[in-house]
């Protein structure tokens, strides 16, 4: 999902909203105060738990502490791999002064009042936005529970509260010490503070964050003990699953369920808008159950169109004017005029997900209520759906979320794709939990893909070669058209997802432009690890690189003669070039070198990879990357989200294509939607930019400069200039 | 019909089909769900358990299969290789999203029973069938050399 919209200097507005929101937690916390309540008690849930009693005293929306001296914090985003547990934690804990080894995490209910992102107005996890929205917020949680727990210290021991230190769990004053589970029962009755009493720590005090040594706390993935979706267990649970049509936009003309209702282990089979379910005791009747169905298509209004079809008539599309999104000058005019001018078209293919969980759900209706156990990662928009759907209030869709494995988009669907069809398959069998599983195929040809598009960019050149004027033309599907996003997103018919990074071009070029052909196609499209960025970024920077070679400038350095007015982009592209050796480092024969900047998310990341060539054979063997994202709230999550987001990035780089033959998938599974494998990964270093900024994101921003780095090596080693997607040497 | 599967060390009795893969039989019946299911058909590795030590993909063994042989899943998991490989993970924060890390840990184990000083070509081919979307494989690569030399200085496995 993307917010990048709401850009970084907007943060101390993003700042001021979570302290009115603060203040509106903190007054509910007050009139809510309870001792002894029972938090969540879904049997997932406490199959999930830690040994603590339920006995957590609440000390505002995000921090409870138990007698037993747990301080259980609750995470309002979709822990999904990114280490939303292990960062938001910090946040809390290191106000609190708490003990780290005493925190343990639970994933919030979801409540839009309580748990919104403030950067969405909504409670869901994207657009790289967990800690930029949840930075302060939750340091004033921290502190405020921290403040509660001196406060009773104060009136137990009769000493001023000012006086009293609180260090890794412990409050002392003198000769006066306790923990925090000793007080947490007398700290909970105390009036939570008023959010301007508050004292935060300056950076300098800062003992958690930033600290190298703190633990991920989303545990149980080393053992098999963490819960995902595919692992709830309820009493009567059935498994579902769906046969979908081959086609998009097909519908069921008639099917025949009686073999499949014949076989042992199946329980029903029934129509619902998205196919034919069928459903039985376990996941493998269920599957050899839709293996039996006889399913009439209709495909009257199915999408019928090969991938190839499309791509062609996007190339075309690129060469014709576009709707402007973008216009500084008269670029289109100076390069009408130009006497040295670059152009090259890209392409780019559609691309799955394929998380590793494939996408499921469990879900049980009940009379006037639902609650569901999942990933869930769009937690208003999914719980509205389903109140929607169900005709209920959507505080009677109860949301128990889990673990997710993987996500890179596809869980936060606008539509709530298949957590409705859940729903509607739950709603015929009341009262009985009901797991929807798709299979890999499933997931794989179920759509919801990153979509394919065609750019042409065009440059006017001066006589030192550099770009005068600078025009873009974008061809392909609308993400967020159709979606309740769309009011948000889309403006004068341009989709910000289509163009992002293209638009708001961080290089020095006076006269630009950029156009958009938004297509038509009834192919489910939808954002994939860093949105807009995954196409942008690769023609920004392999065009980039292109005019570089052309004006025969060193690529670094042609970078940062445009980038004198980027400062940030400079300093981190800098940094990148110094721990990889550029222009230092000898390569072995045979070897080449690429670089690419690109700011997303907030953050920035210049990576520069090395590849070594044999024929038209090549593997990537090292990738340096740099990053500015604010404060690193937790450094090694930090670098494995960078290490992370290169080895997406570079999945795509080198294999990830989807492809359609009139109007079918042609991949079905790993066999044939190749991904990165170990034996293909390069050695990673990570390097942060120290910076006491506000923190942004970081699960996103170190995909995008990895296939243009990647791509730029292989033009220095070969001479070729690769244009699209995924990478192949002639 | 009944089947008895010999699960970490202990006997299970079974109504199953005996063309159910082994993997749902221990998910779905046996509810030992550490093992995952990530593609059905054995290119992806998360659902590797060891049938007699080696790592093998239970999504595609049949139940029949398995019978009278000694299978581990990742809850069963308990020689010294394999603790250091868990410690390991740990101590190099080695998952993100972890969904592939059962398989992860159970392909790592079992190498490491075979050869307590694996090279990257070694790691490489032992852990390529393995996908891991998150990308930990780097560090996955780490926690192997980092188990493998406790392992030797412990005086165990190959």
């Amino acid at each position: 999902m993307n917010t990048n919209r709401f850009s970084v200097n907007k943060q101390q507005s993003d700042i001021d909203t979570g302290r009115r929101s603060f203040l509106k937690v903190t007054a509910a916390g007050t009139a809510g105060l309870t001792l002894g309540i029972s938090l969540s008690t879904s049997a997932q849930a406490q199959a999930a738990a830690t040994s603590v009693a339920d006995t957590a005293l609440e000390y505002n929306a995000f921090v409870s502490i138990t007698p037993e001296n747990v301080v259980r914090i609750y995470i309002k985003h979709l822990e999904m791999g990114q280490g939303v547990y292990t960062g938001l934690a910090t946040c809390v804990a290191e106000e609190l002064d708490a003990d780290w080894q005493q925190v343990v995490c639970e994933h919030a209910p979801v409540d839009t009042a309580k748990y919104a992102n403030l950067l969405m107005g909504q409670q869901g996890t994207g657009g790289s936005t967990a800690m930029a929205n949840s930075f302060m917020q939750l340091r004033r949680a921290g502190a405020a529970a921290k403040a509660m727990l001196v406060n009773a210290a104060a009136q137990r021991w009769q000493v001023p509260a000012d006086e009293i230190s609180v260090h890794e769990g412990v409050v002392s004053h003198g000769a006066h010490r306790a923990t925090f589970g000793e007080l947490a029962v007398d700290a909970a009755r105390q009036t939570p503070p008023a959010a301007d009493t508050l004292v935060l720590k300056t950076p300098d005090q800062f003992r958690l964050i930033g600290s190298e040594t703190t633990l991920r706390k989303d545990t149980g993935k080393q053992d098999g003990t963490a819960i995902y979706t595919q692992d709830v267990q309820l009493p009567g649970m059935l498994t579902a699953v769906v046969a979908h049509a081959p086609r998009f936009g097909a519908r069921v003309r008639s099917f025949d369920a009686s073999a499949a209702l014949a076989r042992k282990g199946v329980r029903q089979v029934f129509e619902i808008d998205t196919g034919i379910a069928v459903v039985a005791d376990d996941y493998w009747s269920a599957t050899k159950g839709r293996e039996l169905l006889q399913i009439e298509w209709d495909d009257s209004s199915a999408e019928t169109r090969s991938s190839a079809t499309l791509l062609e008539q996007y190339r075309s599309l690129v060469e014709t004017e576009g709707a402007v999104a973008e216009q500084h000058g008269n670029a289109v005019g100076t390069l009408a005029d130009a006497s040295d001018k670059l152009e090259l078209v890209f392409e780019f293919p559609y691309l799955a997900h394929a998380q590793m969980e494939p996408v499921n759900c469990v879900a049980q209706v009940s009379g006037h209520s639902a609650e569901l156990w999942y990933g869930c990662q769009s937690a208003t928009g999914d719980q509205s759906a389903v109140a929607q759907l169900l005709g209920i209030r959507p505080q009677d869709v109860r949301i128990n979320t889990v673990f997710a494995g993987g996500g890179f988009g596809r869980r936060a669907n606008p539509k709530a794709d298949y957590v409705l069809e859940t729903v509607r398959i739950a709603r015929q069998l009341p009262d009985t939990p009901v797991k929807l599983v798709w299979s890999r195929e499933d997931d794989m040809q179920g759509g919801f893909y990153r979509p394919a598009y065609a750019h042409k960019l065009s440059a006017a050149l001066n006589d030192q070669g550099r770009p005068s004027a600078f025009q873009a033309r974008i061809a392909g599907q609308s993400i967020m058209a159709g979606t309740s996003m769309a009011a948000m997103m889309v403006n004068n018919g341009i989709d910000n997802t289509s163009v992002e990074g293209l638009t708001e071009f961080s290089y020095d070029v006076p006269e630009r432009q950029v156009e958009l052909h938004t297509t038509d196609v009834g192919i489910p499209v939808q954002w994939w690890r860093s949105v807009g960025n995954t196409h942008t970024a690769f023609s920004k920077e392999v065009f980039i690189d292109a005019l570089a070679r052309k004006a025969g400038v060193d690529p670094v350095e042609y970078r940062l003669s445009l980038l004198t007015s980027n400062p940030r982009e400079t300093a981190v592209l800098k940094l990148a070039a110094e721990k990889a050796g550029w222009g230092t480092r000898e390569l072995p024969a045979g070897w080449g070198r690429g670089v690419a900047v690109h700011t997303s998310f907030g953050s920035t990341v210049a990576e520069i990879a090395e590849v070594s060539v044999e024929g038209n054979k090549f593997k990537v063997e090292r990738v340096v990357a740099a990053i500015d994202c604010g404060i690193a709230v937790n450094p090694d999550v930090v670098r494995a989200q960078v290490e992370g987001a290169i080895a997406y990035g570079l999945s795509a780089a080198l294999q990830d294509e989807l492809t359609l033959t009139d109007g079918v998938v042609d991949q079905s599974n790993f066999h044939n939607y190749q991904v990165l494998r170990m034996n293909a990964m390069p050695v990673v270093e990570t390097h942060i930019l120290p910076s006491t900024n506000a923190p942004s994101g970081v699960g996103e921003p170190g995909t995008p400069p990895i296939a243009p780095a990647v791509a730029n090596a292989l033009a220095d080693a070969t001479r070729q200039r690769l244009t699209r997607l995924p990478l192949r040497l002639a | 019909m009944p089947y008895t599967l010999t699960i970490n060390g202990q006997q299970h009795e079974l109504d199953v089909d005996g063309d159910m893969p082994l993997l749902w039989a221990v998910r779905d019946h046996l509810h030992f769900t550490g093992t995952k299911f990530g593609c059905g058909m054995a290119q992806c590795g998360a659902c590797t358990l060891h049938i007699d030590g080696v790592a093998t993909r239970s999504c595609v063994l049949p139940v029949a299969d398995a019978v009278g042989k000694a299978i581990t899943t990742i809850e069963g998991l308990a020689t010294p290789a394999a603790k250091a490989v868990q410690s390991a993970w740990v101590e190099l924060q080695v998952p993100q999203c972890g969904y592939c890390q059962s398989g992860q840990v159970m392909s790592a184990a079992a190498l490491l029973e075979q050869n307590n000083a694996p090279t990257d070509a070694d790691i490489d081919a032992a852990m390529s069938g393995n996908i891991c979307r998150c990308g930990t494989y780097p560090r996955i690569k780490a926690g192997i050399k980092m188990a493998a030399s406790q392992v030797r200085n412990a005086g165990g496995a190959a």
